[in-house]
């Protein structure tokens, strides 16, 4: 089986997603978000998401069909994301992605959401080239890793050690009263702000901290900090100028994310940089990226961004390259594993 | 002929048929792993009863009520089954199958978690043989149990550890052959998402 036809199913957050893949070709790419039911509460709701997820599925599933212009029997095998993400909601889409592979008869393979995020630079039609290093933002999670392999070798070398940087986001634009979700928001208050208005700590970036953290992120001290300034600020009764706090706050998350990936690269002596998740969709993440990378001599890929954000399709892609690489199926025995290590790539 | 799939409690798949009766079943009463087994539970029941999927009628879905993550697994397994089978779901309230059989007026009391129970109360079942809700499916303080069975003098108290799926998909047969409506297709979570509407970012600073 050279070019599998693969279903790709994703739940592990508030993203909705089934994807189809032909070997390395993108079919369909279905996404239902809850994100507006969210809003109100500032945050993923986990129970809200999971919900959500029962009730978009079987739609989702009909959408991608179509959208594809497949037959469900003409599926060669099922892929589903089993780890990392929130344990109610990935359930969702390991209930469904066993049943339906009894019901089509069709072999089913576990497989590991960040690892996904990789995978699915293979749909853009170049091949992945190895080693890389990726750098993975989102909501849920911030992580940098190692790929030397898709399907047989990746090491995690930094993650964060408190909040994601995309709910760094969403916090900070809550502390300016910005709606939800915070990073278009902030984008867009940040344009017209002055980025080196307010110097805001780069977490974990101390040479103290750098022994021990060298990959790894924090972005709780910079979202406390960015409190403080704000507070001080309206105490003293001044305006709140919120173009330059955006701006500087977005610096300073971005200026981590990127320094730490760029180091890993030079360290690592891995001339290529891959970014994924939703906080790719941040303007000002792809600028500083693509001139630090350009000054650095590092090859940059940034997959197209419903790609980026959470889908079935990365993860129908990572289930493709390992039928491709001869790996068994999962069988029917693997549960949901909120804290599914990197290194477990098919579960 | 049917597979029913419940949840709610447990985790419990049966294979049944109007004539042939339950031709398999597996069940648990864990009330954590039901991701981890439902496919081997629905593997196992095809291979027992020695069917092929296309035999299937329907797939009956036991839509509680039941604590939220457990219950949506099944029902998203019996969903996807469903849509992979081409078949239709067929919902129906999970502690209708525990009453169903019983022969006098039933007190059936599942555990919601969080110190809570679910209750629903049955009178005699019908001509049919059908069970007769009187009231619930509710969310209780597991306190209140004692004040529920003396308020249903009379009535047989069942508090069942596993809602099974043989008379789930039995009652499911019986009901579709007396010409009687299913369940509404809707989750009985019984209780909202535990959100709270935040007022505000907090003080970082006194
Ligand atoms: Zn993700």
């Amino acid at each position: 089986m050279s070019e599998p036809l693969v279903l790709g199913i994703e739940t592990s957050c508030d993203e909705t997603g089934i994807g189809i893949v032909r070997g390395s070709t993108l079919l369909a790419n279905v996404i239902a978000s809850s994100m507006d039911e969210h809003a109100r509460y500032g945050g993923v709701v986990p129970e809200v998401a999971a919900r959500a997820h029962l009730e978009a599925l079987t739609p989702a599933l009909k959408r991608a069909l179509a959208e594809a212009g497949i037959a469900l029997a003409d599926i060669d095998a099922i892929a589903v994301t089993s780890g990392p993400g929130l344990a109610g909601a990935l359930m969702v889409g390991v209930g469904a992605a066993k049943a339906l592979s009894i019901a089509l008869g069709k072999p089913l393979y576990a497989v590991n959401h960040l690892v996904g995020h990789v995978g699915v630079d293979l749909l853009d039609g170049e091949p992945l080239e190895y080693p890389t290093i990726a750098l993975l933002v989102s909501g849920g999670h911030t992580s940098l890793l190692l790929v030397r392999d898709l399907v047989s070798d990746v090491e995690l070398l930094g993650e964060t050690i408190d909040d994601a940087a995309g709910e760094a986001f969403d916090k900070v634009a809550r502390l300016l009263g910005l709606p939800y979700p915070g990073g278009p928001q902030i984008d867009r208050a940040a344009s017209g702000g002055d980025p080196a208005a307010i110097r805001f700590p780069r977490g974990l970036s101390q040479p103290k901290d750098l022994d021990k953290h060298r990959y790894d992120f924090s972005f709780s001290g910079l979202k406390t900090a960015v409190a403080r300034w704000v507070e001080r600020e309206r105490d003293a009764g001044a305006v709140v100028p919120v173009a330059d706090v955006a701006a500087s706050f977005r610096e300073a998350v971005v200026d981590v994310l990127i320094a730490k990936a760029i180091a890993a690269c030079a360290d690592y002596g891995v001339p290529r940089l891959l970014l994924g998740g939703g906080v790719v969709a941040n303007a000002r993440v792809r600028e500083i990226a693509a001139e630090r990378c350009a000054a650095a001599g590092i090859r940059l890929r940034i997959p197209p961004l419903e790609l980026c954000t959470d889908n079935g399709a990365m993860i129908a892609a990572l289930g493709a390259q390992l039928i491709i690489a001869g790996h068994a199926p999962s069988g029917l025995g693997f549960g949901a594993d909120s804290t599914l290590p990197v290194t477990t790539i098919q579960a | 002929m049917l597979l029913a799939i419940d949840t709610s409690v447990g985790t419990s798949v049966a294979i049944v048929d109007l004539r042939l009766g339950v031709l398999a079943e597996r069940s648990s009463d864990d009330t954590r792993r039901h991701a981890e087994v439902i496919g081997e539970f629905i593997q196992a029941c095809f291979d027992e009863a020695g069917i092929a999927v296309a035999d299937l009628s329907g797939v009956v879905a036991g839509m509680g009520p039941g604590p939220f993550t457990g219950l949506r697994v099944g029902i998203a397994a019996a969903r996807a089954f469903a849509f992979g089978a081409a078949k239709p779901v067929v919902p129906i309230v999970s502690h209708d199958a525990v009453a169903f059989g019983v022969v006098q007026p039933v007190l059936v009391v599942t555990d919601a978690r969080r110190n809570e129970i679910h209750w629903s109360s049955y009178a005699m079942p019908d001509a049919a043989g059908l069970p007769t809700r009187t009231s619930g499916p509710s969310l209780a303080r597991a306190a209140e149990l004692e004040s529920i069975v003396s308020a249903h003098p009379g009535h047989r108290l069942i508090q069942a550890r596993t809602v099974s799926a043989a008379p789930l998909g039995l009652l499911a047969e019986s009901l579709y052959a007396n010409g009687r409506q299913f369940a509404a297709d809707v989750p009985l979570y019984l209780r909202s998402p535990d959100v709270t509407i935040s007022a505000g970012p907090k003080r970082v600073t006194g």
